[in-house]
C-alpha cells in the first residue's frame, strides 16, 4: 500500500511537469477579457497569414493583478480588453508598454488610442437605451431616465457592471458629482426591479412587459437578432442613441495593448498590426456587431441599419478617471440593494 | 498511543502541510494589513451593514433549510422501511453534482416572470401585467437559499445517514430495554450520537454559502463576497479586499469554534456497526409523506435540472461542440482526480496524526488547513498569485544566477497552482468526512498493534485504513465533484488554452447563452455522478 502510495506521487508528479508547456518562439500570448468565440476566428486567421501560433489565456476578473505578480517572467505578449477602464488600470500600473508602428499610425484616430501609445481602441460599442416599441418612438436623453414619467419603467442590469460605470463617470465629467448622484438617486427610484443580470436579460423584460426601457450596449441588440431565441425580444424594442441633440451617445471602447514584459515582441507587434488591418478590423466588428475604430471600414450591414449617430466626444481617459467617483456614488445611491 | 513522540517524520509532515495550506491565507491576512481606511469607512457608511445582514441571513436560511431537508431524509432512509430506499438512498446524493450556478440559473429561467411556468399561468387566467397576481420572485435571498441548499443538503444527508448507520445498536437496545419508546430513542440516543456528523456537516454548508458568489451574483443578492470584489476589481484596493475577506474569515472561525464547542467531550465509538439494525416500519400516512418529500429533493435537486439541461442539449447541441468538449472535460476531469487524491491523502496524515500522535499540539494542524474552504474562489486565486509568484521569481532569478535559461512561471503559471488552490479550498471537506471517520474507531484500537508489537505504520495500514475505507472514498467522492464544479480560481489561474466544462458553462451563463454550453453542463454533473454511482457499489458489494 505504501508502495503504492509512493508511485502514485511519482506519476502524479510526473504528469504535473510535463503539463508545464514550454513556448516555442514562434508563438504569441494572449490574455484577453474578451470572450473565446469572438476572437479565435480573428487569431486562426492570423495564424494561417504569418504561422505564429496564438496562445491565449480567457479571464473576466483579476488579469492585471495576475500580470503584476508575473512581473518580468510573465509570458503575456497582448492584453485585449472590454472596456477602456481595464486599459487604464493597468496603465496605471505600469504594466504596458508603448508601441509604434506605421500601421497602427494610420489606422487609430488619436482619440482613441493612448497619448503615450500604450493602448489601441480595436471597437467602439454605443450604451444605447433601448425601449418598448409600445411606447412609440422616443428621442431619449440619458438625463431623461432620472424623469418621474418612468416610474416602475426602467430596467439595468447591475450599476457596477464596467459598462455603468463608464456611463456614470461620464456622467460625472458632464453634470459633476453631486448632481449625477441625484440622476442615479431618481432612476434608482424609476426602476422596476433591483439591478440584475445582463443587458440581453433587460430586453427580455421588456419583451415580457415587465418594463418599458433598458441600458443596453449597441451589439446586443444585433446578437439577439441572430439568436433563434433571443429574437423575439430584440424585436419587441427600438434601439436608441441618446443624447443626439446635445452631447452624443455615450461610447465605450474594446482595446489591445502590449504587456511591458512582453517575451515575443515581434510578434505580438505582428498581431497587433493584423488587428487594425482592415479585413481584421472589419471581421472583429462583424463577429459582434460592434462599430471598428479604423475609418473606412464599414460595420455589418445590421448595425449600419440602425443609422448614423453622433458620438460623445469625451475623451476615454476623461471617462477613466472618474472611475472612482462613479463608484463610490453608486454605493451612494445604493443603486444595487 | 500508537505514534510516540519519536515519530517526528509523520509530525513533520503535517506541519509542513497544514503550514504549506495557510499559506495563502496568511498572505492574505498579511495583506490586508496595508489597507487604507477610507474605503473602508465609505463601505460602512453606504452598503456593508447590508451586505453583512444578507450574509448572516443567508447563511443562518442555508443551515435550516440544508438541516430540515438532509437529517430527515437520513432518518427515513437509515432507519425506516421507507418505499424504494435502495435507490432513495443514492438519488438522494445526486443533488451534489449539481453546481448551484447551473441550478439558480435554470429555475431562474422557469420561474422568472419570463419563465414559462409564469407564461403558462398568464395564459391560463388571462393576466395581463405583474401587477394582476402575486408569484414569488425567485431572484431574492430567499430563493438564493433554497437554491443553493437544494443542492448542498446531500452534504447532511450523507454525514448524518453514515453517522446513524454506524451508530451502535447495542445502545438503542439498551435503551429500549429501560424503557423508552422508539420515538424517545431515537431522540435521547440516536439523534445526539449523530450530532458530531450533523454540525460537521452543516459546517462545511454554511462555509460553502459564505464564499459563494456566482450564485448571489445571478440573484443580486449583495454579500460580503459582492463587497470583497467591488473593493478590489471596482476599486482596485486589493488591501481593503483582503481585508474584507479576513473579517468573512472571522465569521468562518466564528461557525467552526461553536460547533466544535458545542460538541465539545461528546465521545462515542463504536466497533458494531449496525448495518443489520431492525428498520422501523411506516404507516401508510408517513409512508406518502416520506415518499413525497425524499423524491421532492431528488426531483427539485437533481431530476429537474438535469431535465431542462436535456431539453436545451437537444436543442441547441450539435455535432462540433461535443468535440470541443473531449479536450474541456478532460482537463475538467484531471484536474479533479488530482486535487481529489492529494487532499484525500493530506486530510488522512493529518487526522491520524491529531488522533495518534502524543504531540500537545496535534490537533492544530488538522483545524487550521480547513480554513481555505471559506476563502472565496477568487480571493483565493489572488492569495495564490501572492504566494507562488514570488516564489516563481526567486526559482527564475536563481536559475539564472547560475546560467541555466530561466524556466518560467512553473508554479504560479501552470494547473499546479489550480490544483494547490482547489486542495487549500477543499481540505476542509476531506478533513470533515475522514475525522468524523476515525472519531468513530474505538480508542481500544488504537492500541492493540502496539501490545501485539505491530509497529506502528503497518498498524495504521492494516487496522485503521480498512475501517476508514468508506469514509476515504467519501471524502475522495465529495472533493472530486466540487473541483469539477468549482470556477473563480480556474477562471483566474488557468494556463495558456485551458478551457474547462465549468468556465466554459460560465462564460455562457453571463451570455444568457447557457443554451449553448448545456452539452457541457450535462458532462460536469455526468462527471459528478461516477462517484456516486461507484461509492453505492462499493457499499452494495
Amino acid at each position: 500500500m505504501l508502495n503504492k502510495i509512493l508511485f502514485s506521487s511519482f506519476v502524479l508528479v510526473a504528469v504535473l511537469t510535463t503539463s508545464i508547456n514550454v513556448f516555442a518562439n514562434d508563438d504569441v500570448n494572449v490574455y484577453s477579457y474578451r470572450q473565446p468565440f469572438l476572437v479565435e476566428p480573428l487569431f486562426n486567421e492570423f495564424t494561417k497569414e504569418t504561422g505564429i501560433k496564438v496562445n491565449v489565456v480567457f479571464a473576466k476578473k483579476g488579469m492585471a493583478e495576475r500580470l503584476e505578480r508575473e512581473g518580468e517572467y510573465s509570458p503575456a505578449d497582448i492584453l485585449l480588453t472590454t472596456d477602456i477602464s481595464r486599459l487604464i488600470e493597468l496603465k496605471d500600473k505600469h504594466l504596458l508598454q508603448a508601441v509604434q508602428s506605421p500601421e497602427l499610425t494610420a489606422a487609430i484616430p488619436a482619440q482613441y488610442k493612448a497619448a503615450d501609445n500604450t493602448w489601441y481602441a480595436l471597437t467602439t460599442r454605443v450604451r444605447n437605451i433601448y425601449s418598448a416599441k409600445r411606447l412609440g418612438k422616443v428621442d431619449f436623453n440619458y438625463e431623461d431616465l432620472a424623469d418621474e414619467k418612468y416610474r416602475g419603467k426602467i430596467c439595468t442590469r447591475s450599476g457596477k457592471h464596467p459598462y455603468n460605470v463608464a456611463l456614470v463617470s461620464a456622467m460625472i465629467a458632464e453634470h459633476g458629482e453631486a448632481e449625477t448622484l441625484t440622476w442615479l438617486e431618481k432612476v434608482k427610484a424609476n426602476l422596476a426591479r433591483k439591478p440584475q443580470g445582463s443587458d440581453r436579460a433587460q430586453v427580455q423584460a421588456i419583451h415580457q412587459n415587465l418594463c418599458d426601457i433598458s441600458l443596453g450596449n449597441s451589439y446586443y441588440f444585433g446578437n439577439m437578432l441572430n439568436d433563434d431565441k433571443q429574437k423575439v425580444w430584440a424585436d419587441a424594442v427600438y434601439i436608441n442613441f441618446p443624447n443626439q441633440k446635445n452631447r452624443g451617445a455615450h461610447v465605450n471602447i474594446s482595446g489591445m495593448a502590449m504587456a511591458k514584459y512582453a517575451p515575443n515582441k515581434a510578434n505580438a507587434l505582428a498581431l497587433m498590426n493584423f488587428l487594425v488591418s482592415k479585413p481584421a478590423q472589419k471581421m472583429y466588428a462583424e463577429t459582434n456587431m460592434e462599430y471598428p475604430v479604423r475609418p473606412g471600414v464599414q460595420p455589418s450591414k445590421l448595425v449600419a441599419s440602425w443609422g448614423e449617430f453622433k458620438a460623445d466626444t469625451l475623451s476615454l481617459e476623461t471617462i477613466a478617471k472618474h472611475r472612482k467617483a462613479a463608484l463610490i456614488l453608486l454605493d451612494k445611491a445604493q443603486f444595487d440593494l | 498511543m500508537i505514534i510516540g513522540n519519536t515519530s517526528t517524520s509523520w509530525k513533520f509532515f503535517s506541519w509542513f502541510f497544514a503550514l504549506a495550506l495557510i499559506s495563502p491565507i496568511v498572505v492574505m491576512l498579511v495583506g490586508s494589513l496595508n489597507n487604507a481606511g477610507d474605503l473602508f469607512s465609505h463601505l460602512w457608511a453606504t452598503v456593508l451593514p447590508e451586505y453583512i445582514q444578507n450574509t448572516l441571513v443567508l447563511g443562518v436560511l442555508v443551515a435550516l433549510l440544508s438541516f430540515c431537508f438532509g437529517v430527515p431524509a437520513a432518518v427515513l432512509i437509515s432507519q425506516t422501511n421507507i418505499v424504494m430506499a435502495k435507490q432513495l438512498r443514492w438519488l438522494l446524493m445526486l443533488p451534489l453534482a449539481m453546481p448551484a450556478y447551473l441550478v439558480a440559473y435554470l429555475y431562474t429561467d422557469l420561474f422568472d416572470y419570463a419563465g414559462p411556468v409564469q407564461r403558462l399561468l398568464r395564459a391560463w387566467f388571462n393576466w395581463q401585467s405583474p401587477n394582476d397576481y402575486y408569484f414569488f420572485d425567485i431572484r431574492t435571498l430567499g430563493g438564493a437559499a433554497i437554491v443553493i441548499s437544494l443542492v448542498m443538503f446531500p452534504y447532511v444527508y450523507m454525514l448524518t445517514r453514515t453517522a446513524f448507520e454506524q451508530q451502535d445498536r447495542n445502545l438503542l437496545r439498551a435503551s429500549r430495554l429501560l424503557g423508552c419508546s422508539e420515538r424517545q430513542s431515537f431522540y435521547k440516543i440516536a439523534l445526539p450520537l449523530a450530532r458530531p456528523a450533523i454540525a460537521i456537516s452543516l459546517t462545511l454548508v454554511i462555509m460553502e454559502t459564505l464564499a459563494d458568489f456566482a450564485t448571489v451574483q445571478y440573484f443580486a443578492v449583495n454579500t460580503l463576497t459582492t463587497a470583497i470584489y467591488d473593493t478590489w476589481l471596482g476599486y482596485g484596493d486589493f488591501g481593503a479586499a483582503n481585508a474584507l475577506a479576513s473579517v468573512l474569515m472571522l465569521f468562518i472561525l466564528f461557525v467552526v469554534v461553536a460547533e466544535q464547542r458545542a460538541r465539545a467531550g461528546q465521545r462515542h465509538q463504536s466497533s458494531r456497526p449496525n448495518a443489520n439494525q431492525e428498520r422501523k416500519k411506516l404507516s401508510l400516512t408517513q409512508q406518502i409523506f416520506g415518499s413525497i418529500f425524499c423524491w421532492f429533493l431528488v426531483l427539485a435537486g437533481f431530476l429537474l435540472p438535469l431535465t431542462l439541461l436535456i431539453i436545451m442539449a437537444i436543442d441547441y447541441a450539435d455535432y462540433p461542440q461535443l468535440i470541443a468538449l473531449i479536450a474541456t472535460g478532460k482537463n475538467s476531469l484531471e484536474i479533479a482526480i488530482y486535487s481529489a487524491t492529494i487532499a484525500t491523502l493530506i486530510a488522512l496524515t493529518l487526522a491520524l496524526f491529531h488522533r495518534l500522535h502524543q504531540s500537545r499540539s496535534r490537533m492544530i494542524p488538522l483545524q487550521i488547513s480547513g480554513f481555505g474552504y471559506a476563502i472565496p474562489g477568487t480571493v483565493l486565486a489572488m492569495a495564490m498569485l501572492a504566494t507562488f509568484g514570488p516564489l516563481d521569481h526567486a526559482i527564475n532569478d536563481v536559475a539564472k544566477g547560475v546560467g541555466f535559461q530561466a524556466p518560467g512561471l512553473i508554479l504560479s503559471g501552470t494547473v499546479f497552482a489550480i490544483i494547490f488552490a482547489f486542495v487549500v479550498r477543499f481540505s476542509a471537506i476531506a478533513n470533515g468526512t475522514i475525522n468524523a471517520g476515525i472519531s468513530q474507531i474505538p480508542k481500544s484500537l488504537d492500541l492493540a498493534p502496539g501490545s501485539l508489537g505491530v509497529k506502528t505504520l503497518p498498524a495504521i495500514f492494516r487496522v485503521h485504513l480498512p475501517l476508514l475505507k468508506s469514509s476515504i472514498l467519501v471524502a475522495w467522492l465529495l472533493v472530486f465533484v466540487e473541483a469539477m464544479k468549482e470556477l473563480p480560481a480556474v477562471l483566474l489561474l488557468r494556463p495558456f488554452n485551458f478551457e474547462t466544462l465549468s468556465t466554459q458553462i460560465y462564460q455562457l451563463i453571463s451570455d444568457e447563452r447557457l443554451e449553448q454550453g448545456a452539452l457541457g453542463a450535462i458532462l460536469i454533473v455526468l462527471f459528478g455522478l461516477l462517484p456516486i454511482i461507484f461509492l453505492n457499489r462499493q457499499k452494495d458489494s
